[in-house]
C-alpha cells in the first residue's frame, strides 16, 4: 500500500498520508469545511464525529462528516471556502 | 434503498475505546459472541486514534493485538441511532444495520466540554482534544504555533503532543486556580503509576508556560483565527497563533444510556457494583459512569464483561483494582471546577449554538432547555445539541432532560428499516 494517497479539495489536488481522513486532507488544502446556516465559515471542531462543523462534500455526497471518513484514491471533496 | 444487515449477538458493546474493548474481550472469555459496535473508522476510541499505525505504545497495541486476535466482532462506522428493548438500530455509509442482543454493555466515552466566547466559531479554533484527534488522524502541524487552553489534565497531554509533533506551544491557559492545580498534582502521584507519568510529562513540557487562572477571552481573525486574547491572572493579553486548541474538560455520551432507560446520577450513568445500570441485562464502563481516565475505564470493562456473562467471580477479582483508581474521578471534579467567569464570555451576538447559529442574546430571554429549543432553534441542527447543550446547562443553569430519538441525523431508508414494533415515536 502507498504510503501518501492524493485526492482533490474543490477541485485542486491535496496529497496527504495513506490513512488520513478527509477533514485532514481539507484542512492540509488551506480550505474550509462548510458554511453555516448564516453564511460563516467553518472548520472541525471536535475532530471526532460529534459537532458535524466538518461536515462536507464526498464524491458528491453532501453532508459527510469528514472527520470520521477516510481518505481513498481520487476522492472528490467539495467544501464551502 | 439501502441494503439492512441484520446482526445477533449474546453480549452487543457499544463503544470501541478502552472500556469497551476491555468489556469486549472480557465477554468474549465465555465463548458467548460479542459484537463491538463503534462510529469510528477504527477501534481504539479518542485516546488511542491512531494506534494501529503507531505500534510503539505499550498498553495501546497490546489491547489492540488481543482484540484483533480475539472472536470479539467489530461493527466499525457504524452509529447506534436508536435503542429499544434487545434492539439496536444503527447506520453505516452503506446500509441499515438491525442489531439484537442478550445483554448490552454501553461504553460511549465522553466528549469535550466547548464554552463558547467571541470568535470560538472561526476555522482554526478547535477543541483541545478536537486537535489532538484531527493530528492522529494526520494533519501535520510542525512549525504551527499552538495555544492550548480550557481546563483539565487533557491540555497538558495535548500540550506534550503537540510539541513531540513539531508544533511550537506558545503557552497552556489553564483556568483553575494555583493551589487546586498543585493539590491535583500532589494527589495524582498518590495514584499507582501516575508519578512516572506526571515526571514525564513534566519533562515534555519543560519550557512551556503553564498559566493558572487564566482562560481564553476572545478569538480574532477574518477566514480563520489570527489571535486569541486571554485573561491571565485579571491581566489581558493578546497572543498570535494558528490554532487555538479549547476544551473545558470532558462530560459524559450518556444520550444512548439515557434512551435505554438507565438511571442516571448527577449526569453520569447510575451503576451497580457489577456495572450493571438500573436496566437490568444493561451495563456501563467508563466515562459515562465518571470521568475517571484510561486505567479506570478498562478495569471497569472488564468487570462489567464479565459480570455481563455470569462470571461473577472474576469480576469480584477486579474490584480492588476499580477502587483504586475510582479516586481519580472525585481528584479530577475537585481540581478542574469552571469559574463563574466563564458564563460571561459570550457577549450577545457571540453564538451558542453553532449547526443553527443561535446567539446568547436569543437564548437568555428563555427559562429552560426546551424553550429555547422550541423558540429559538438551539440544540435542533445536526449535532443535536451535543455541543450547545451542555454550554446552555453551564451558561443558564438549565435541565437537560430529554432524548429523542433518531440519536444521530439519519438515511429515512435507515429509519424505514427500523422494525414496527421498535420503530422510534418521532
Amino acid at each position: 500500500m502507498s504510503e501518501f494517497v492524493s485526492v482533490r479539495v474543490n477541485g485542486k489536488p491535496v496529497t496527504v498520508r495513506a490513512g488520513a481522513t478527509v477533514a485532514v486532507a481539507v484542512l492540509t488544502a488551506g480550505a474550509t469545511c462548510r458554511a453555516s446556516v448564516s453564511g460563516q465559515l467553518r472548520s472541525p471542531l471536535c475532530g471526532m464525529g460529534t459537532c458535524f462543523e466538518c461536515r462536507v462534500a464526498i464524491n458528491g455526497e453532501p453532508q459527510r462528516r469528514s472527520c470520521q471518513v477516510l481518505c481513498e484514491a481520487d476522492m472528490e471533496i467539495e467544501v464551502d471556502g | 434503498m439501502d441494503s439492512v444487515k441484520h446482526l445477533r449477538f449474546d453480549i452487543g458493546v457499544v463503544g470501541a475505546g478502552p472500556a469497551g474493548i476491555a468489556a469486549a474481550l472480557a465477554a468474549s472469555d465465555s465463548g458467548k459472541t460479542v459484537g463491538l459496535i463503534d462510529d469510528n473508522p477504527a477501534a481504539g476510541g479518542q485516546i488511542w486514534r491512531g494506534a494501529q499505525s503507531a505500534t510503539r505504545h505499550s498498553a495501546s497495541s497490546m489491547w489492540l493485538q488481543r482484540l484483533n486476535k480475539s472472536a470479539v466482532q467489530i461493527v466499525r462506522g457504524a452509529r447506534v441511532f436508536h435503542a429499544a428493548k434487545g434492539e439496536l438500530s444503527a447506520e453505516s455509509d452503506d446500509s441499515a444495520i438491525q442489531i439484537t442482543y442478550g445483554k448490552l454493555i454501553l461504553a460511549t466515552g465522553a466528549r469535550e466540554l466547548f464554552l463558547p466566547f467571541p470568535g470560538w466559531t472561526l476555522p482554526n479554533v478547535m477543541g483541545a482534544g478536537g486537535l489532538q484527534a484531527l493530528v492522529k488522524s494526520g494533519l501535520d502541524i510542525a512549525g504551527k504555533r499552538i495555544v492550548v487552553a480550557g481546563t483539565g489534565p487533557l491540555l497538558l497531554a495535548v500540550a506534550a503532543y503537540a510539541r513531540q509533533c513539531g508544533a511550537k506551544v506558545i503557552g497552556i491557559c489553564e483556568q483553575t486556580s494555583r493551589p487546586r492545580m498543585a493539590r491535583f498534582g500532589l494527589k495524582m502521584m498518590l495514584v499507582p503509576g501516575k508519578a512516572a507519568e506526571a515526571l514525564r510529562l513534566a519533562y515534555d513540557l519543560r519550557g512551556i508556560p503553564h498559566w493558572t487562572d487564566c482562560w481564553p477571552v476572545a478569538a480574532f481573525g477574518n477566514r480563520r483565527m489570527e489571535s486569541v486574547r486571554i485573561s491571565c491572572q485579571g491581566q489581558a493579553s493578546e497572543m498570535e497563533c494558528d490554532y487555538l486548541a479549547c476544551g473545558f474538560h470532558l462530560i459524559p455520551n450518556i444520550e444512548l444510556p439515557r434512551m435505554c432507560g438507565c438511571r442516571l446520577r448527577e449526569n453520569f450513568v447510575d451503576v451497580d457494583e457489577y456495572q450493571q445500570s438500573s436496566i437490568a441485562g444493561t451495563y456501563c464502563a467508563g466515562e459515562p459512569t465518571g470521568i475517571g481516565g484510561l486505567e479506570l475505564a478498562l478495569v471497569e470493562g472488564e468487570i462489567a464483561g464479565y459480570a455481563a456473562t455470569n462470571w461473577e467471580d472474576r469480576a469480584k477479582h477486579l474490584f480492588t483494582k476499580r477502587a483504586r483508581y475510582q479516586k481519580v474521578v472525585r481528584i479530577l471534579k475537585d481540581a478542574f471546577p469552571l469559574r463563574p467567569e466563564l458564563k460571561n464570555l459570550a457577549r450577545p451576538d457571540t453564538l451558542v449554538c453553532r449547526c443553527e447559529d443561535v446567539p446568547h442574546e436569543h437564548l437568555r430571554e428563555h427559562t429552560s432547555w426546551r424553550a429555547a429549543k422550541l423558540h429559538a432553534r438551539c440544540g435542533m441542527g445536526p449535532c443535536q445539541g451535543r455541543v450547545c447543550a451542555p454550554a446552555a446547562e453551564f451558561l443558564f443553569g438549565w435541565e437537560i432532560d430529554s432524548v429523542r430519538p433518531p440519536l444521530y441525523p439519519v438515511r429515512c431508508s435507515s429509519l424505514a428499516a427500523t422494525p414496527s414494533h421498535s420503530a422510534p415515536r418521532i
